[in-house]
Order: structure tokens, then sequence, then C-alpha cells
């Protein structure tokens, strides 16, 4: 087992075009860190740069307090489970299993006895001695996974290892994984574009985008107090509403209208700090609206409400998402919309969704009084993305 | 149900056609070489008298059966050099990206579709002047080259269909570049390594051109260049026969070589290694 520091770690391929940039990371012993983020973001590159896959062009990797930068792949003594889960597929699973202990030419009594432990923990001794070719898309995660735990190695890395599996079968092993790793205790990387994998696995959260870290933290803390626009647009489903604004004197004002914030002082501070021209995006999340005559009446005083024109309704079961447009206006538009690319969001950047509760009742077409608490709004300035609040 | 029974019917017709046009002359010529020298040219089908004077006559003088283990020979050393080199140069193409990688799948590709008539003048000269005229050396080297690119293809096509993420697997198992080679990636490439073998033996076993041009006596002189001069050989009668019998001699070692092979050709061994 062992600590993994990344040091200013860049991948530029050899056409000059950059992967990676300056990505400075602390894994403790022992931790589950998930590499989140779109595709391309680079966090597939930077976990082939930890197992040795790829070559690390700028900065320094450590590992156990050793610098990996030149060793070997086999050398690091880091398991990895790949997205294809690459079996071999002339080889038993038994075989599979043991492939990395035979590489270190352990005593054939042991290989048969750690493999059979591998085997008894993930449930596959009915299977050890079938082909790859006849097991199911789970079985075959399994047989991945006891590869990687058979030899006790430092690191465990893992590059979307659910993301072939069907959705029922994806919420298992996910719960499988974390448990695995919690008994284990191995330090372990996993890589996911699934932000629900994200947040439910790890005991950090990576947030990557265009080869940068976009902001580290526990689950909570990105979904509590993202750092900029992309974070809190990624993280949470559905994601973040944005709406157009200026900073006032005492607060912010809107489409939906003037809002004041008690802090308004240290917004204004931490705007100039960042040379904000006073253009700023409010964020609200989804289920912090709520129909504003089904709540507790003396809630509304510390509320926000405005009206909002119902586009549709689409009902959950146990919630109802109502799609309403802001119009937005000005540049701010072109922004939304680029946001919404970069974070892959469903809807346009104009369309906005508010999560309520089921027993809602305006239908589609209709006009809906939607209340949220300022409190829990976010700020960011427009031209840096930074988080103001 | 009637329309159905039509087409499978049509296809029945068509399957038949195929095969009797396949089977038709090799029956000939095996009916051919049981025939004794009195009826070879009877037109028969069928011979009226069995006999194996042709088989005997061609063995008799020993021409043939050096002819035989010289084919054997330089078949054998051409395919292994030809699949050696070509496994190497195909899982370079196949997985690597280096300079002038273009230009040398190019050239495999040009000499592939390069007419060997116009080289066997040019050889003819330098084979004499090196002193390779009539070696199995001679005739080794040329066909390795003509045979390559063959080999090339037909095994970098294979190794493109492995995935890649197992060699990376196996590396980050603890498998040195040589270990993923040998214990991951030969045994899938088997087929494709089979498959290339049979097709370089049987063009260096078929060749005419090259060893009729650069070889003169039993040294290196091959099967089809020793019945192409059976005329001479037999002076006394019309050499039918003996051809016959020889061709289906020359048909054994290919049947054999294949059969040998078959149970190793097997389609999809790659199935289960990733999900698509």
């Amino acid at each position: 087992m062992a600590d993994i520091v990344l040091d200013n770690v860049s991948k530029q391929y050899p056409d000059g075009s950059t992967a990676v940039e300056g990505v400075n990371l602390q894994i403790a012993d022992g931790e589950f860190v998930i590499l989140v983020g779109p595709s391309g973001c680079g966090k597939s590159t930077t976990l082939n740069m930890i197992a040795g896959l790829e070559d690390i062009t700028g900065g320094d990797l450590f590992i156990g307090g050793e610098r990996m930068n030149d060793v070997a792949p086999k050398d690091r003594d880091i398991a990895m489970v790949f997205q294809s889960y690459a079996l071999y597929p002339h080889m038993s699973v038994r075989q599979n299993i043991a492939f990395p202990l035979s590489l270190a030419k352990l005593p054939k009594a042991e290989i048969a006895q750690k493999v059979d432990e591998a085997a008894r923990i993930l449930d596959l001794t009915e299977l050890l001695d079938r082909k790859p070719a006849n097991l199911s898309g789970g079985q075959r995660q399994r047989v991945a996974m006891g590869r990687a735990i058979v030899r006790s190695p430092k690191v465990f890395l893992m590059d979307e290892p659910l993301s072939n599996l069907d959705a029922k079968l994806r919420v298992q092993m996910r719960t499988e994984i974390a448990q695995l790793q919690a008994r284990i205790g191995t330090t372990t990387v996993y890589v996911t574009h699934d932000q629900t994998e994200a947040m439910t696995l790890g005991d950090r959260v990576v947030v990557m985008s265009k080869g940068r870290v976009q902001q580290v933290g526990a689950p909570q803390e990105l979904y509590d107090h993202p750092l900029n626009l992309f974070v809190a647009g990624f993280i949470g489903s559905p994601a973040m509403n944005f709406v157009p604004g200026r900073l006032t004197e005492h607060g912010v004002e809107s489409v939906i209208g003037e809002i004041a914030l008690p802090d308004h002082r240290e917004l204004l501070a931490r705007a100039q700090e960042v040379g904000s021209d006073g253009h700023v995006l409010l964020g609200i999340r989804p289920e912090h609206f709520a129909d504003a005559a089904q709540i507790d009446p003396a809630l509304l005083p510390h509320c926000k409400v405005f009206e909002a024109g119902v586009d549709f309704v689409e009902s959950m079961g146990s919630d109802k998402y109502y799609y309403f447009t802001l119009e937005a206006p000005g540049g701010s538009a072109e922004v939304l919309n680029r946001l919404a690319e970069d974070i892959g969001a469903s809807t346009q950047g104009g369309q906005k969704v508010a999560r309520l509760l089921p027993t809602t009742t305006v239908p589609r077409g209709g006009t809906v009084s939607l209340a949220f608490e300022p409190r829990l709004m976010h700020v960011f300035d427009t031209a840096s993305g930074l988080s103001l609040r | 149900m009637s329309s159905l029974n039509r087409r499978r019917a049509g296809w029945t017709i068509v399957n038949l056609l195929v095969v009797l046009y396949a089977v038709i002359p090799l029956w000939w010529i095996i009916s051919l070489s049981f025939k004794s020298t009195g009826t070879v040219t009877d037109g028969n089908f069928i011979p009226t008298s069995w006999t194996l004077e042709n088989y005997r006559n061609i063995f008799d003088t020993g021409f043939f059966t050096s002819a035989l283990i010289n084919s054997i020979g330089i078949g054998l050393i051409t395919t292994a050099i030809a699949v050696v080199l070509g496994t190497m140069a195909a899982y370079a193409i196949a997985r690597l990206e280096f300079r002038g990688k273009k230009l040398l799948v190019g050239a495999a590709l040009l000499i592939a579709m390069f007419p060997q008539i116009s080289l066997v003048t040019p050889l003819f000269n330098i084979e004499r002047r090196i002193g390779l005229f009539d070696t199995w050396l001679g005739l080794i080297l040329p066909y390795t080259a003509f045979a390559l690119p063959l080999a090339i293809y037909t095994l970098s096509a294979f190794f493109r269909e492995i995935p890649w993420d197992l060699e990376k697997a196996a590396m980050m198992d603890g498998a040195s570049p040589t270990q993923a080679f040998r214990r991951v990636i030969v045994p899938l490439a088997a087929p494709g390594v089979v498959t290339s073998a049979i097709l370089v033996f049987i063009f260096a076993w078929n060749d005419l051109l090259l060893a009729l041009s650069l070889t003169s006596t039993d040294r290196a002189q091959t099967a089809p260049v020793a019945i192409a001069n059976f005329t001479g050989v037999s002076q006394f009668e019309e050499p039918t026969g003996a051809i016959a019998a020889a061709a289906v001699v020359i048909t054994i070692p290919i049947i054999i070589f294949v059969l040998f092979f078959q149970r190793r050709i097997v389609a999809g061994l790659t199935s289960g290694a990733v999900k698509g």
C-alpha cells in the first residue's frame, strides 16, 4: 500500500496537443479517489500516466515516496481494471486470475491458494474453469477485479470499470466495489464519466475538464461549494440552472428580479478580487426550487418567488421535473450554451428545470410560482467562471 | 412454400455445378495417373484397368524424389523465415507509430504487385554472378521476398484484431514486453500465423517461374520443374500418365499441411476478451 503524489504532471503529445496540464494531486494511503469529467478531459490519460502506460512529459509522479516517471509499468506494483475488462480469452478464469502470480514466479501451491481466496471473495469459485467467452458481463467484470486483487498490489487503478454493464448490474457492482475497497484498504484511483459513481464511491472526487483539475474535494463539498461554473454544472443531476444577472449594491439583479443578499459586502469584495465586471451567473439547483403554493407560508418571507411558464413536465414518480425558460438578455446566452456543451447537459443554455414535489399539479403550459432561498444560491463571475459566493 | 423449395433447389444446383467444376479436373488427373500407357488416351472417365505403374516410374529414377525433397525443404525454410519476419514486421505495423511506416507498407504492397516475370532475367544474372544459381538459397531468398508482403498483410490484419487492452493488461500484470508478446499475443494470433504459413508454403510450393529459371540440376530443382521436365526424362513414352501421377503426389503434402494446421485455425478465438 502506498500514497500517490502527482506533482505538476503534464502530458503533451508529439503533435503539440496537450491532454493533461499541470495536475497536482496528493492521494493518501488507502484513499479511494475518483477522477471524473466529460470525455476528453484527460482523466484516462492521467490514470494511464499513473499506470505507466503513457509517458509523463512534464512533472513528477511518486508512488510510496518513490519517483515512478521512468519505472516500467510491470515494476510499479499497480493493478488495473480496464473498461473492456481485457481478460485473456485463451485462458480459463483460473489462469486469468493466476497470470500476474505466475509472472511473479510464485510457487504453484501459493498461487492456487491465492486464486481460490480471490475467487471466494468475488464469488467466482464455480466459474474457475470457464473461459471468458462463456461468462456474462458482470462475471467478466468480477474476473477482472479478481486479477487485480489477487496479487495485493500497492495501488488499484480502475478505468470506467462499470460502463459496459447494464444499469441494474452497475448499481450492484458499484456497491460491491465500494465494499471491497473498504475491506482491502488499497489506495484506489477510479476513473468515470458518471457523476453518480463519482459521488457515491469516492472519499474524494477530482473534477477534470480540458486537461486541468477543476476542483478536488469530498463529494458533498463539490456539491455545496463548487469553485467554478464547470464544477457547479457538472456535479448534480439534473444540472444546476444558471441565470444571467448583474451585481448590485445589495445583492444581484436578474430576469427574476432583484435579490438582496445579506453577504453582499463579501460578494462585492470577492468580485473585485477576481476582476469581475459585474456580470454574473446565478446558480440555482433544481432541487432548491419549491412550488410556492406548497411550502410552509412561514418560510415564504425568506424566499424569492417568481412566476415561470411551464414548457413541459417530466414525472419521475418521486419527483416532477418542471422545465421552463427564462429570457436571457444579450450575450450571456452564448456563455450558457457553451457551458451546457462543456458539461454535456441535456438542456440548452436557456432552459431551466425545477425539481418539485410529485403533488405539484400545475399542468404543461400553465404558470408555476417558484420559490427558492437566496441563501442556497450560487453566484459566478461570467467572464472567469469563478465562484463569488 | 413452393418458392422456398424452388429457391433451395436452385441453390443446390448452383452448389453442385461449382463442386463439379472444381472436382472434375481433379478427378481427371487422378484417373489419368492410374491408367496404363496404353489406355491413357482412351478418354474413359474411370480407368478400365487400374495400375500403379506411373507412380513406380516417377520414383524409379530418383530424379523426382530429389525434386520433392528440394521442394519440401525450400518450402519449409521459406515459410519459417517469412512467418517469423512477417510476424515481427506485422506486429510493429499494427501496434507502433514509427517513421517510415507508410513507406514500409507501401513498399511491401509494391513488391506483392510487382510482375515477377520482369525480375527473372536480372535475378538469373545476379545469382549466376554471386554463385547462388542452382542452390536452395537461390530460391529461398526470392521466395521469402515475394512471400513476405503476403505474410505481413495477413498477419497485421490479425494483430489489429487483438485488442490493445490485452497487452496493457499483461504489462500491468507484470509481464515484460517479450512475455506479453509470447504469452498473450502469439497464442491469440496463432490462427493468423498458421493461415499465413499455409499461404506462404503454398506459394513457394506452387512456384514454377522462378524455380525453372534459377535452377538447372537436381541440386535445387523443385517438383513443379521436375514435372515440366518429364518429357525429356522418359523419352520412350508419352509422359501424360507420369505427369498426372506426379501432380497427384505433389498435391499430397499441401493437403497434409492444411489438415495438420486446420485444427489450429479456430475462428473467433478472441471472443470474450473484451466486451464490444
